[in-house]
């Protein structure tokens, strides 16, 4: 099996259908034409970019060039968590609570499959580690955002509810203990979902895509299960690393609720 | 039994603020709404960030950890916040021992009288008595409700604000507003705090509960000689109270602390 080439013109064809989309938002007034073709065009940009800095990077595994657009691409990521945010930290922190565990996690995990699970030498070998950093970092990513604006919203209206356990004697830990584990598992349920209709429901884009370009279906359905268990242990780790730090955050070391702490956007 | 010491205390829009609490003392605030008397109550219960020194007996507070300090000087909010959907599961607040002593009724080892000046008045001590009633151990008073009693010290506790036990089943959800101001005040004496700071503790109730709210907070003070500070914009309630016992009177106005 030979990889087909896609002409620009079979990509331009394949976008009439979001000017549709568009034109249907249009009609039915439901007034997000102008978000899905700017979110489409950012898409072409940021792919196309992306598609050349690879071939460039895949021809010199410099390090220092790979880590900058890992860099890139994390500090894009806690830019996005902190933009899903109703109610952010004030300051740095509500960038810096998501970018922090996107890195514990997505970084950590990438690595430790680089080096044992695939065994790739050098364990920075692009064609590995920007694909499989880039899954990671979208869907824990995903996780994180969720679980930190459950986080926030539930501390802004469960007040009461906190402030009158603390009232009682309860450490900071104990007062917000029910919010955060709601929050982790609001956190959890899409990867756990993904995992669960993963094959029967859905068949996974990269599946997909690594079929389509000529891969083994063997090989690809072990790839795709390698990179489910490796965002489901990353989207864990972040979300549980981003929940800990800002409930942590919301309270001072006098057990004091501080919902000052965040801001309503 | 604990004095309650503030020593340029100074909450969030007041001014600095000095009071001195005797133990078993009971003394009101009121002023308009707005005027500062929650934040003033939320500061001593550490709450709030704030400035100044708050001392339990000779007990800076500094020195405790805040979640020590706020079980020691129990604070009742104006609105009371409820976290579980069983009223009986606000109850299992941690650092709550099961101390088989009854919470608000023990006369008999305490039996004297508190160091309140006038506290020994005959209309205060046959309130005092009356609410003991439920709990006293008497070898032939009801030997069930003894047995009640000692099956769980909430029972008492919640006889004498006028429910059954059965109270600890209910569905947070379904409580009134008035229900839920006296179950948070059972909630926050189980609790035994050696100070009371009680905002509007009894604003929602109907004159029958709220005097059994007065009652269980007098005999409360009595009991374990707890300083009671209480805020409170019923200038009836404040005439009612207040002299009996020579409670003392202050007003917060325009970020001070006034004697009324």
């Amino acid at each position: 099996m030979d990889l087909i080439s896609l002409s620009p013109l079979d990509l331009a064809l394949a976008a009439g259908l979001v000017l549709l989309l568009a034109w249907l938002s249009w009609r039915l007034h439901l007034g997000i034409e102008r978000r899905i073709l700017i979110a489409a065009a950012r898409s072409t940009v940021q792919l196309v970019l992306l598609g050349l800095v690879l071939k460039v990077l895949f021809a010199t595994t410099d390090p220092l060039l790979l880590g900058l657009l890992a860099l890139m691409m994390l500090s894009v990521a806690g830019w996005e968590v902190m933009a899903r945010q109703r109610r952010r930290f004030r300051g740095a922190w509500g960038y810096g609570i998501g970018a922090l565990s996107m890195f514990l996690s997505s970084f950590s995990i990438t690595v430790l499959a680089l080096t044992l699970f695939i065994g790739v030498t050098p364990w920075y070998q692009p064609q590995y580690l920007i694909p499989l950093l880039g899954m990671l970092l979208g869907n824990t990513m995903n996780g994180i955002a969720v679980a930190l604006d459950g986080l926030s919203r539930q501390a802004w209206e469960g007040r009461a509810k906190i402030e009158a356990r603390l009232l009682l004697g309860a450490t900071w830990d104990e007062a917000i203990a029910d919010i955060r584990r709601d929050a982790l598992r609001a956190g959890l349920i899409p990867i756990t979902n993904a995992m669960a209709t993963a094959g029967i429901v859905s068949l996974p884009g990269m599946m997909t895509g690594q079929i389509l370009a000529g891969s083994p279906p063997m090989e690809a359905a072990k790839y795709q299960l390698l990179i489910m268990f490796l965002i489901a242990g990353g989207t864990g780790l972040g979300s549980v690393a981003a929940v800990w730090i800002g409930a942590r955050r919301l309270f001072d070391s006098r057990h004091r609720l501080r919902l000052e702490r965040l801001r309503t956007v | 039994m604990a004095a309650l010491t503030l020593k340029r205390l100074q909450p969030l829009r007041l001014e600095p603020i000095d009071l001195q609490l005797a133990a078993g003392e009971l003394v009101f605030i009121s002023g308009p709404s707005g005027a500062g008397k929650s934040l003033l109550l939320r500061a001593i219960a550490d709450l709030d960030p704030n400035a100044g020194e708050v001392l339990l007996d000779q007990q800076p507070r500094s020195g405790l950890p805040a979640p020590e300090w706020r079980r020691r000087v129990g604070l009742l909010p104006a609105e009371s916040g409820w976290w579980a959907d069983r009223v009986g599961a606000h109850f299992m607040a941690p650092g709550v021992d099961d101390a088989s002593v009854p919470i608000a009724g023990e006369t008999g080892a305490h039996a004297r009288d508190s160091a309140q000046p006038g506290a020994s008045q005959p209309a205060a001590s046959v309130v005092a008595a009356e609410t003991a009633v439920a709990a006293v151990a008497e070898p032939t008073a009801a030997a069930a409700d003894r047995q009640r009693a000692q099956a769980s010290p909430l029972h008492p506790l919640l006889a004498q604000l006028g429910f059954e036990p059965d109270v600890l089943d209910w569905d947070v959800l379904r409580l009134s507003t008035g229900e839920r101001q006296r179950l948070a005040l059972a909630r926050l004496l189980a609790n035994r705090p050696e100070v009371l700071l009680l905002d509007e503790a009894t604003a929602n109730l109907d004159p029958a509960n709220r005097e059994r709210a007065e009652r269980l907070i007098d005999a409360y003070r009595r009991n374990h000689h707890a300083a009671v500070l209480w805020a409170s914009h019923d200038p009836d309630q404040r005439e009612r109270l207040a002299p009996a016992i020579g409670g003392r009177r202050f007003v917060v106005d325009a970020g001070r602390l006034q004697p009324e």
